[in-house]
């Protein structure tokens, strides 16, 4: 009753390194960009992200520029960059009114009586030295020890180093256990092995997702700096941009790191179900940099350690950079010491990986998985 | 033809092969039955290279098995495993395509073989949202995708409907006809017995009885006859040499010590008057499966 079947040479025949990897992580990549539960947790991410900028932009503009009433007559008078926002009068009774009404925190009329500057600033019920201050001759300051940020703004950035770092690789990390237990679970992995080695199916599977997790940190800052441009805040964007760049270098080997034992841990078990005691240990990896940099980020000390410890170095030594407290060579170090790490990360998890990944039934040793 | 070698593999002290030598000659189908644990799994597991055995060689012509020579074996692990949220056609030409097939091979052959196992109309639906049947038809299609010259199938008719065992029964004797060694476990003996040309027993981790079909037969069959005449076959009992099995009125089934007894049986009874039937019963698979094993 069967048809003929194609009985001709087949064109089977071992595929080189590169190609097999590829061919993985490409799976990899459309699995996940199919899945609706990841498109969903990546935009809400995405979103959060944009909606803190815009909240932030909104705050600091109402706050940062009071708006001012100026006589047409003094316009020319003024200096031609100010932090206000200027509400052209004409008369000083429409000054006057403005003011009352709390439509203006001051206003700039013309004609003075005391100095020779040709304007008088006017307030309500008391001087508006935001804009005294701006319509004055400063003198030259020179400020010996630079480099303290503004606190709450350190925080807010220890919060998204933070908060995106956590986010990525748990979600990816989880994503590549669950993705190393399903190939265990239904035994594709057998079919697989039968093919490919169990190294290049582990390589594919960390640069699948590894270019997924870049791909969204690379969105996200992207989507961050344009947020800052769009909403005038520059001036932040200049600060914290040197310390993003780096945040995303340290990410991606940052992440490695955290792929590679997350795969490995996902190997030592068979059933999905188990995942989540296994990974755990990895997962307390991931809350240290993120609780460390939330709680210690005024705390000198522990950023200076956690900058330097692999796991956490992704969000320390950025938070340094940014606060002003690292020298130029700490990062490079730093960074020396996660690719030797992650590179002991991989050699170790490929190991754990290969020799677990055909024990089924209860939950591989990790001794048994090292040992082989 | 594939060949294994004296290979012996342990997990931790449990030794679960021990010195399993046999032979999958080109086109034959070869059945690879055992109990469960009798280390059929782990056989299949080291010709695939997914298991590297503690000693022992497995060959294939004569030459030992590489990881090339292995991208052309077709394999079918022992509990089903495909991506669950792929679609068949999808997983069957990434399959493909890890066996070394180019783009357009690979889609030609994953179409043909749907058609074939009749899931044309499934191949853009997940794997699990097919039915168990179904799922069973993609796993087959899984170990055939690359037009495998050997074929290492663990269970291929378990779960399966008496349509798709017949479906599937036709494309694997399709492979076995064109000259592919076919090396099938299965403990549905009725199965193996219709489809085997060979036979492989294991049990404990060693091999028990292989061959083929006939020649078990012949070797274990023992020597039990059957007889049934026109009058009263009650002395065939008092027959020197003779067991009696069953003796009932005009039929008796009986054990002989040797072949010339159960001729003389025959010569005895024809002398006496008509003989109706006279046959060696042939032992089911079954039977010289239990025989074996013990």
């Amino acid at each position: 009753m069967a048809r003929p079947v194609p009985t001709s040479p087949s064109g089977a025949r071992p595929i080189a390194a590169t190609r097999a990897v590829r061919l993985v992580a490409g799976r990899e990549i459309t699995t996940r960009l199919r899945s609706r539960s990841f498109l969903v947790s990546s935009a809400i991410l995405m979103l959060t992200v944009l909606a803190s900028i815009i909240i932030g932009g909104v705050l600091t503009a109402t706050a940062d520029l009071p708006k001012v009433a100026v006589q047409r007559s003094v316009v020319n008078a003024l200096p031609t960059v100010m932090s206000y926002e200027t509400v052209l009068v004409q008369t000083v009774a429409e000054a006057e009114q403005l003011l009352r009404d709390g439509e203006v925190e001051a206003a700039v009329l013309s004609g003075s009586t005391e100095s020779d500057l040709g304007f008088t600033v006017v307030g309500l019920d008391q001087a508006p030295t935001a804009v005294i201050a701006s319509l004055s001759t400063q003198p030259d300051v020179r400020i010996l020890d630079p480099g303290s940020q503004d606190p709450f703004l350190v925080y807010l950035v220890a919060l998204g180093f933070g908060l995106v770092f956590f986010a990525s690789s748990i979600t990816f990390g989880t994503t590549i256990a669950q993705s190393v237990v399903e190939e265990k679970q239904t035994r594709i992995v057998e079919i697989l092995l039968a093919t490919i080695s169990a190294r290049l199916l582990l390589a594919g599977k960390v640069i699948g997702n590894s270019l997924l997790a870049f791909g969204q940190i690379i969105l996200i800052t992207t989507v961050a700096s344009i947020g800052l441009l769009v909403t005038g805040q520059q001036s932040l964007l200049g600060q914290v941009g040197p310390a993003v760049g780096w945040f995303v270098l340290f990410f991606v080997f940052g992440f490695v790191l955290l792929a590679a034992l997350f795969a490995a841990s996902g190997s030592l078990v068979s059933r999905v179900e188990d995942v989540g005691t296994v990974i755990s240990p990895v997962m307390t990896l991931v809350m240290i940099p993120y609780l460390g940099v939330i709680l210690f980020n005024d705390n000198a000390l522990v950023l200076a350690v956690m900058s330097y410890v692999p796991f956490s170095a992704p969000v320390g030594m950025p938070m340094r950079l940014f606060l002003g407290t690292a020298e130029w060579w700490e990062p490079l170090l730093s960074l020396a010491i996660l690719i030797l790490t992650t590179a002991g990360a991989i050699a170790l998890g490929a190991r754990i990986y290969s020799n677990a990944l055909l024990r089924t039934g209860s939950r591989v040793r990790l001794r048994d998985a090292i040992a082989g | 033809m594939l060949e294994l070698h004296s290979i012996s593999r342990s997990f931790g002290d449990r030794a679960v092969l021990s010195d399993v030598s046999f032979t999958v000659g080109n086109g034959r189908m070869t059945g690879f039955v055992g109990a469960n644990g009798a280390g059929k799994t782990t056989a299949m597991r080291v010709i695939l290279g997914v298991l590297t055995p503690d000693a022992g060689t497995v060959t294939i012509d004569g030459a030992p098995v590489t990881a090339a020579d292995r991208t052309r074996f077709g394999y079918m692990p022992e509990e089903r495993g495909l991506y669950p949220k792929m679609r068949v056609a999808e997983q069957l030409v990434y399959l493909a395509l890890l066996h070394g097939l180019g783009p357009r091979e690979a889609k030609a052959n994953t179409a043909e073989l749907l058609g074939q196992l009749g899931l044309e109309q499934r191949a853009n639906d997940t794997v699990e949202s097919l039915s168990l049947g179904n799922q069973q038809r993609a796993q087959i299609a899984a170990a055939l995708v690359h037009s495998p010259d050997v074929l290492v199938l663990d269970e291929p008719f378990s779960g399966l409907d008496p349509v798709a065992v017949e479906t599937v029964l036709g494309v694997l004797s399709a492979r076995a006809a064109a000259g592919a060694p076919v090396l099938f476990s299965s403990h549905q003996l009725d199965i193996v017995e219709r489809l085997c040309d060979d036979l492989v027993v294991i049990a404990d981790g060693t091999i028990r009885a292989r061959g083929s079909r006939e020649q078990l037969r012949a070797e274990r069959g023992g020597h039990r006859y059957e007889l049934t005449v026109a009058g009263d076959v009650s002395w065939v009992r008092d027959v020197a040499g003779v067991t009696a099995v069953d003796i009932d009125g005009t039929r008796a089934v009986f054990d002989v010590d040797s072949e010339a007894t159960g001729q003389a049986v025959l010569h005895h009874a024809a002398g006496l008057g008509a003989v109706h039937g006279f046959q060696r019963q042939q032992p089911s698979l079954a039977q010289i499966f239990r025989e074996v094993i013990q």
